[in-house]
């Protein structure tokens, strides 16, 4: 917390800018710039249009709250909010559930007990997913799950269980779970990862003493590492979320929404509103939603993270 | 958890210290151990089976696919997939514009992060709490909700489906994040460096290429190789901004083409082992930066 010595001793001193903060708010300009122009502009753009009438030609027209209360009773935008629950289910709460217990299994039984590199490379493996181009994944996966030619329905036939092929994306039934499976696939690793860093800060010791006092596995990682690595917990829960959210590349990719409104979500939603349908005021009227959930969420999560950490230290 | 991006230990270091240990808890490798390798390789495997079907049909000859479906070994080696994906693309341009666009933004997006994180975790002007936050805030906002007026600023300035646009937008978008890790780790820089430093007379700017910069460079270095591949990764406004076919970068390029419903199953993975091709070649080459660097996000 040192403070900014205003005076220098010494002769022959050549020093740029003398006075406290003043010279350093310089290097925070050309950021106040850019952040205006790409962020804070167009926020408040999008925000404003959501209140008129536009094609995105010629002038806009003021309607007030219309875009909003259009969206209260369409059903297409509901099955939306109600999809984006699904896609938290598959890509932070069910990943974080299956990462945890992944990473704790390589920590404690593979790096210990075989060994580090055995579990250093299961966990690269598992992570390798992450580094894929959404777009890229996706469009494997949509040839795997093709109906006819994919490699799931040919390996099912090819075994005598050509009964369960189905077109698992083409049917309303199945597309949202079939895209939920592939989010967990996606997804695993990133919790893998950073739990697995947690655990080597996490200490030892707790989890060995409790071990010798009889706790079983299950006892030790709910009762004494979940605690301990709680920060890195909310930092994947609230990263997942977020990214979840922004499920466009797979929705593009995988379904287009479909069938029907099957996995749309507000995503796709509002690029088709702005691109397809060309009824921008209502596009914006959905981004601004998900604009106001997603910070809604970031700021919450936050002040619990803050809250938590805070009674730790104290 | 900024620690995890200044200190260059490597991830088994903490392993290998509790030797001793160890080499004690080896010897219990009772049925419920083996049964737990079991699982994970399992699970494991199953991760990796679409990379290996990619592998397996990327040149696999037609005739063989037609009759043998997906899960045949490979009978003869034939690249004609690849080659007419590449040229229905001109996937080499793609692939040119995507190294460009992510080179760009992550060199100017340290640079941009560099410069703010000076200010706010060295400088500590006044209100920095409120600005991080503004900042954390940025890199979390939905691209949907920048999408259109962007799109729309562009048209006015001309830079509609130009890479100049491109690169400022992802350089900001970034640049948000990159603020946010580095003045945190910026905040717990040696203040005795600094103080020697402007004892030599060296001004602000000079402490900060001389001394604050070299000092971070490995946090610095994972920054760099995260914007890249994060940049390299992006779909969204790539795809709204670059609509002709010369500008696009490799994920639009295979984006455009799926969307258009007109691939079969040889191209498709022939398209797929070009695309997962690129970021392997990274994952290979950053693997030790991007699992120590994976939790950066976990800055307190």
């Amino acid at each position: 917390m040192a403070a900014v010595p205003r005076r220098r001793s010494g002769a022959g001193v050549r020093t740029t800018g003398t006075r406290g903060a003043g010279p350093y708010l310089t290097y925070l300009l050309p950021a106040a710039v850019l952040f205006t122009v790409v962020i804070a502009i167009p926020l408040v753009m999008n925000v404003y249009t959501s209140f008129t009438n536009w094609t995105g030609i010629g002038p806009r027209q003021w309607a007030g709250l219309a875009n909003y209360r259009q969206l209260l009773h369409d059903s297409e935008f509901w099955a939306s909010m109600w999809h984006s629950l699904a896609l938290i289910a598959a890509m932070a709460v069910v990943p974080a559930v299956i990462g945890l217990i992944v990473a704790a299994a390589l920590f404690d039984v593979i790096a210990k007990r075989f060994s580090p590199r055995v579990a250093s490379l299961l966990r690269a493996c598992i992570y390798l997913p992450q580094v894929l181009p959404i777009i890229v994944a996706a469009i494997v996966w949509g040839w795997i799950l093709d109906p006819q030619y994919g490699a799931l329905n040919v390996a099912l036939r090819d075994v005598g269980l050509g009964f369960l092929a189905r077109d698992l994306l083409g049917d309303p039934q199945t597309a949202l779970a079939t895209v939920m499976a592939v989010l967990v696939w996606f997804q695993l690793g990133y919790p893998v990862v950073i739990f697995m860093a947690a655990l080597q800060r996490a200490d030892p010791a707790l989890g060995e003493a409790a071990e010798i006092d009889g706790a079983t596995w299950r006892q030790r990682l709910w009762l004494v590492t979940v605690p301990q690595i709680r920060p890195e917990i909310y930092v994947v829960l609230l990263t997942c979320t977020v990214a979840s959210l922004r499920a466009f590349g797979w929705i593009y990719a995988l379904t287009s929404g479909g069938p029907g409104v099957a996995t749309q979500v507000p995503s796709y939603y509002a690029y088709q509103s702005f691109f397809t349908n060309l009824d921008v005021g209502y596009g914006s009227a959905i981004a601004t939603v998900m604009t106001v959930i997603i910070v809604a969420v970031s700021v919450v999560f936050l002040w619990v993270q803050r809250r938590h950490t805070a009674g730790d230290t104290t | 958890m900024s620690g995890t991006l200044t200190s260059h230990r490597p991830a088994q270091h903490g392993l290998a210290r509790r030797r001793p240990a160890r080499r004690r808890l080896a010897q219990r490798r009772g049925p419920a151990a083996w049964l737990t390798l079991l699982a994970l390789v399992v699970v494991t495997l199953a991760v990796l089976v679409p990379f290996a079907l990619i592998a397996l049909n990327a040149f696999k000859p037609p005739a063989q696919y037609a009759a043998h479906g997906p899960l045949s070994f490979p009978d003869g080696f034939y690249t004609g997939g690849i080659s007419t994906f590449w040229d229905t693309t001109d996937f080499g341009r793609a692939l040119w514009n995507s190294v460009l666009i992510s080179g760009c933004v992550c060199v100017l997006a340290v640079l941009l992060s560099i410069f703010n994180a000076y200010a706010l975790g060295i400088g500590r002007v006044k209100g920095r709490t409120w600005i991080l936050g503004a900042f954390l805030i940025a890199n979390f906002l939905p691209q949907e909700g920048l999408v259109y007026p962007l799109y729309d600023l562009a048209k006015e300035a001309g830079l509609y489906d130009t890479q100049l646009a491109v690169i400022i937008i992802f350089t900001v978008i970034q640049a948000a994040f990159g603020t946010y890790l580095l003045s945190s780790v910026l905040s717990t820089f040696p203040r005795e460096l600094l103080e020697a430093a402007r004892m030599d007379g060296a001004g602000r700017a000079r402490i900060l290429w001389r001394v604050v910069v070299p000092v971070s460079r490995p946090t610095l270095g994972v920054l760099l190789v995260f914007f890249f591949i994060w940049t390299w990764n992006e779909f969204f406004l790539p795809l709204v901004f670059l609509v002709s076919n010369q500008n696009q970068t490799v994920p639009v390029a295979l984006g455009t083409l799926e969307g258009q419903h007109i691939m079969n199953p040889l191209t498709t993975s022939g398209a797929a082992l070009l695309g997962v091709f690129p970021t392997i070649i990274f994952f290979l080459i950053f693997q030790r930066t991007l699992t120590r660097g994976v939790t950066v996000g976990s800055v307190k």
